[in-house]
């Protein structure tokens, strides 16, 4: 069973917080991005494409007893970065705590500051998809 | 730093230039602006700013309707600005169009003379190079008609194979629409030949000059096209303006675009009759700041002069490409022997769209992605690239700086 979504939220926050300039953090996105686990090439398919942003973004999601999983990829790094994010936060976790979480943490890093209006598009569209997911699964 | 001390014409003094500018003189994420996105866009002199300032503070009225003062200012000045832009093309004023833009340009030609001369079965030819804006009109007209739209090939160096236009055209050919000059690569199309056979078969051909204008002479007259599109914002004028130039006996037998005010001669229940050239495609309040403003634009690059900026940017472009082949790993996307003054490219192992982002961290703004051509990317195997491209006011440094910012960016990201 993995932390609570709230937890792995603080827990991002203080490492993000460690950086107060733009290129520490842009540093550490890229860094979880590298880390990312790559996904099988099985789902780089056009069915599990997430649209939004310039970056290709593929996602898969399985659940394993009553907790949903995720795994995704990208072709650019500091998409892999901030699909890292999500992934961690949301990735085996109960299909109405993924729902009802707002990912408050995106806000509290300054994410979005970090994001072209595309990217953020791209963020958005990810999120979307993943609850789109958990709503299915629950 | 320059390592190399290059001669450049010494009648063009690039610092005092873009002290024209003032744009330019910021800093974006603390580091100061390098501008290289100017063929999404280009940055405006205060010559052309003043004159929107001037406009609208002393002289905004209504234009061609008015008997008042202000009104006759401004119909002055915005045909005034007509007859620069018509004499800067070598055209007539009746052949000269204000419309919003290239793409505006291109979809009047292909609502009013595509609609009228297109028929089922006829041929309308384009290059695998086009922006959207020069394919889309197209498409939508050949689906109307029932008429096909033909492809010139393109090699991996981005240029058209002449050859194979040739073989295209034939006695369906109905019109052919090319780029002077790729938005994405930078090559410059021989659309003076290109002209010449289309006209053996009788097509007519719709020049989109949009990229060509910032940065060469154009003169309709010696190309001997019959429609030519530019946009404004793209020869440091606002958005929002842009030129159709049309032969004039061509623009006399195709029907009006917009139906509405300025454009008629009379109108009633029963029967409307239409203005004559140019006004019969300019229904509207225009954009009347705009036109003045682009006829300034055009008035200040005369005032440096297109051979000096020609000369200027060729050497920019010369050694942008020297250097940026320095560095590991990266190709040059569109090498063909006659380029303007773009650098698309891309680096092995790295997204564009990651380098565009960690360039702009460091004050450098280029443009990344398929830049308006997803045909032309999926002809080349690619997703999109990162492209700078230049313009007058761009230095020799802000290349250094570009270089040294990729190579800065590319330790990161592989």
């Amino acid at each position: 069973m993995n932390k609570p979504i709230q937890e792995i939220e603080d827990e991002i926050v203080e490492e993000f917080e460690l950086f107060d300039e733009r290129e520490g953090k842009y540093d550490l996105i890229i860094d979880m991005g590298k880390k990312l686990k790559p996904l099988d090439p099985k789902y780089l398919k056009e069915d599990y494409l997430v649209r939004g942003c310039q970056a290709k973004v593929w996602l898969h999601a399985y659940k394993e007893g009553e907790l949903i999983f995720f795994e995704a990829d990208s072709d650019a790094i500091i998409t892999k970065g901030i699909i890292a994010l999500l992934m961690r936060a949301l990735s085996g976790q109960k299909p109405k705590d993924i729902l009802d979480s707002q990912l408050l943490f995106i806000d509290r890093i300054h994410l979005r500051a970090l994001l072209t209006s595309q990217r953020s598009n791209g963020l958005t569209a990810m999120i979307q998809r993943i609850k789109a997911y958990a709503g299915a699964f629950a | 730093m320059l390592t190399e001390k290059l001669t450049v014409p010494t009648v063009f003094d690039v610092e005092q230039i873009r002290k024209d500018f003032p744009i330019l003189h910021q800093t974006v994420n603390g580091k100061p602006l390098i501008y290289l996105d100017n063929a999404a866009t280009s940055q405006k002199p205060l010559a052309v700013i003043n004159t929107i300032n001037d406009y609208y503070e002393r002289y905004n009225s209504n234009i061609h309707r008015g008997a008042h003062h202000l009104a006759q200012l401004a119909t002055e000045a915005y045909e005034n600005a007509r007859q620069t832009i018509a004499e800067h093309i070598n055209a007539s004023t009746k052949e000269i169009n204000f419309v919003r833009g290239t793409t505006e340009a291109v979809n009047l030609v292909a609502s009013t003379y595509g609609r009228k001369f297109v028929k089922a079965g006829d041929e309308i030819i384009i290059s695998a190079l086009e922006h959207h804006s020069n394919i889309v009109p197209w498409q939508m007209l050949c689906e109307e008609k029932g008429a096909t739209l033909k492809v010139i090939p393109i090699n991996l160096a981005g240029e058209i194979i002449f050859e194979e236009y040739q073989k295209l055209l034939g006695p369906k050919t109905k019109i052919v629409s090319i780029g002077y000059v790729s938005n994405a690569l930078g090559t410059i199309n021989p659309v003076k030949q290109i002209i010449k056979e289309a006209h053996k078969v009788g097509a007519v051909v719709f020049i989109d000059a949009a990229q060509a204008l910032p940065h060469q002479k154009v003169d309709v007259k010696d190309l001997d096209c019959d429609f030519l599109g530019f946009s404004g914002h793209k020869v440091f004028a606002s958005t929002g303006i842009g030129i159709l130039y049309g032969r004039e006996i061509l623009l006399e037998v195709m029907p009006p675009y917009m139906g509405g005010g300025e454009m008629i001669k009379s109108v009633t229940f029963e029967k409307t009759t239409y203005n004559e050239l140019p006004y019969k495609f300019e229904a509207g309040t225009p954009n009347i700041e705009g036109g003045i403003a682009l006829g300034a634009a055009i008035n200040y690059i005369n005032s440096i002069g297109l051979e000096n900026i020609s000369a200027y940017e060729h050497q920019l472009l010369e050694y942008g490409t020297k250097k940026l082949l320095e560095i590991e790993d990266l190709r040059i996307i569109g090498t063909a022997a006659n380029k303007s003054s773009v650098l698309s490219f891309l680096i092995k192992g790295v997204h564009p769209y990651d380098l565009g982002v960690l360039l702009n961290e460091q004050g450098i703004a280029v443009r990344t992605g398929h830049h308006c051509c997803q045909p032309l990317m999926d002809r080349l195997g690619i997703e999109g690239t990162c492209r700078a491209s230049l313009a007058f006011y761009n230095t020799f440094d802000e290349i250094d700086a570009l270089v040294a910012a990729i190579k800065k960016a590319v330790t990161k990201l592989k």
